[in-house]
This record gives structure tokens, C-alpha cells and sequence, in this order.
């Protein structure tokens, strides 16, 4: 029974991170919700997965630890470079966003290259 | 009881795959349709372990590594092409 609630909880997060992705208004608040949701929900269906095998037939599976390895590092860096290249081809934000940072920073740095 | 909480949780599955599809096809800018279809290979590993739990078999279990493997280089490539404009840099 444990293995059907890891994999229940986990289907209903990568679900609220598509409806996250549905309704946000801007493509930063869209990364928000699809990178950590989905990566959790992947993350718990695949670890419910594991104990299904184990615990059923006595089934250790190292593929199932790899893949899960390897989304849960290779998931936010995907996510992280979709952003980068999203604020450095300059997406516009939201309208109601009320502070930009990075864009001071890139500012100086343009006109340091351009001197 | 175990197969249609199995079976339910495809269809979850299916409906946040669904959601995905319209944000890729609307998505106003690239990296929207971009982070879309790698949502959507996310949702395709959760559902290759559902469907496996759901036959009892470990045929698919390669295939979660695969498509995660898959995902990956195909969002950097298309990271690298919002970003720059191609996908490989020749450099002289």
C-alpha cells in the first residue's frame, strides 16, 4: 500500500505543476512550477516504483536508481539553462512584477564590454 | 484495488500531459513551448514506472533512463538555440 500512495502523491504534484504551467502568467513563474513540482512528483512516482518491485518480488532494480539519479540532478539544470537562455534573449515579464535585479547587473556589464 | 489506483493515477497523468500539450502549443514566447516539452518528458518517465507497476513487468524500466537521458540533451539543445540562435559554435 505504501508504494501506491508514494506514486499517488507524486502523480497529483506533477499534476498541480501542470496546472501551474497552464495558469501563471509569465514564462519565470511557469519555470517555477514546472521544474521543482514535476522533479518532486517524478522523483516520488519513481521511488514508489522501487518499493512496488521490492516489496512484491524481492526486486532490486539499479536501473531504477540510475534513472532516478539522474533525473533528480539533470531536472533543475535543464530548467536553470531554459531561464538563462529565456532572460538573455530577453523575454518580457509579467506586467504585475514588481523588481528586476539582474537587469542592473547586465546593464554594467554591456557597458563594460562596450569600454 | 492496487490496479485502479494504478489506472487513476495514468489518467492524472494523462490530464497533466494534456495541460502541457496546450501551454506548448500556445506558449507565447520559445522557451515557454521549451519548458512545456520537457514538463512533458518528465511526465512521460512517471508515466513508464506507472504502466511498468501496472503490467508487473521490468521491460520499461531502461526505457525511464533513456527518455531522461533523451529529455536532457534535447532541452539544452534547445536551450543553447533560444539563446544563440544555433546549436553547436564553431569556433576558428
Amino acid at each position: 500500500m505504501i508504494p501506491a500512495l508514494f506514486i499517488l502523491f507524486g502523480v497529483s504534484m506533477s499534476l498541480i505543476g501542470a496546472i501551474g504551467l497552464t495558469r501563471l502568467p509569465d514564462v519565470y513563474t511557469r519555470s517555477h512550477a514546472a521544474s521543482k513540482s514535476a522533479t518532486l512528483g517524478v522523483l516520488c512516482t519513481l521511488i514508489g516504483t522501487l518499493l512496488y518491485f521490492l516489496i512484491s518480488e524481492g526486486y532490486f532494480s539499479i536501473r531504477l536508481i540510475l534513472g532516478i539519479f539522474f533525473v533528480f540532478l539533470t531536472s533543475p539544470v535543464a530548467s536553470h539553462m531554459i531561464i538563462r537562455a529565456a532572460y538573455r534573449s530577453r523575454v518580457p515579464m509579467a506586467e504585475t512584477s514588481v523588481q528586476d535585479d539582474l537587469q542592473e547587473y547586465m546593464r554594467k556589464k554591456a557597458g563594460q564590454a562596450e569600454r | 484495488m492496487f490496479e485502479i489506483l494504478m489506472i487513476v493515477a495514468l489518467s492524472l497523468l494523462s490530464i497533466a500531459i494534456l495541460l502541457n500539450i496546450y501551454r506548448a502549443v500556445k506558449g507565447p514566447s520559445g522557451a515557454d513551448r521549451v519548458l512545456a516539452l520537457d514538463a512533458i518528458g518528465i511526465n512521460l518517465i512517471a508515466g513508464s514506472a506507472v504502466l511498468s507497476v501496472l503490467l508487473h513487468t521490468h521491460a520499461f524500466l531502461d526505457l525511464i533512463l533513456l527518455v531522461g537521458i533523451l529529455s536532457f540533451i534535447g532541452t539544452i539543445a534547445f536551450a543553447r538555440f533560444v539563446e544563440r540562435g544555433v546549436v553547436i559554435e564553431r569556433k576558428r
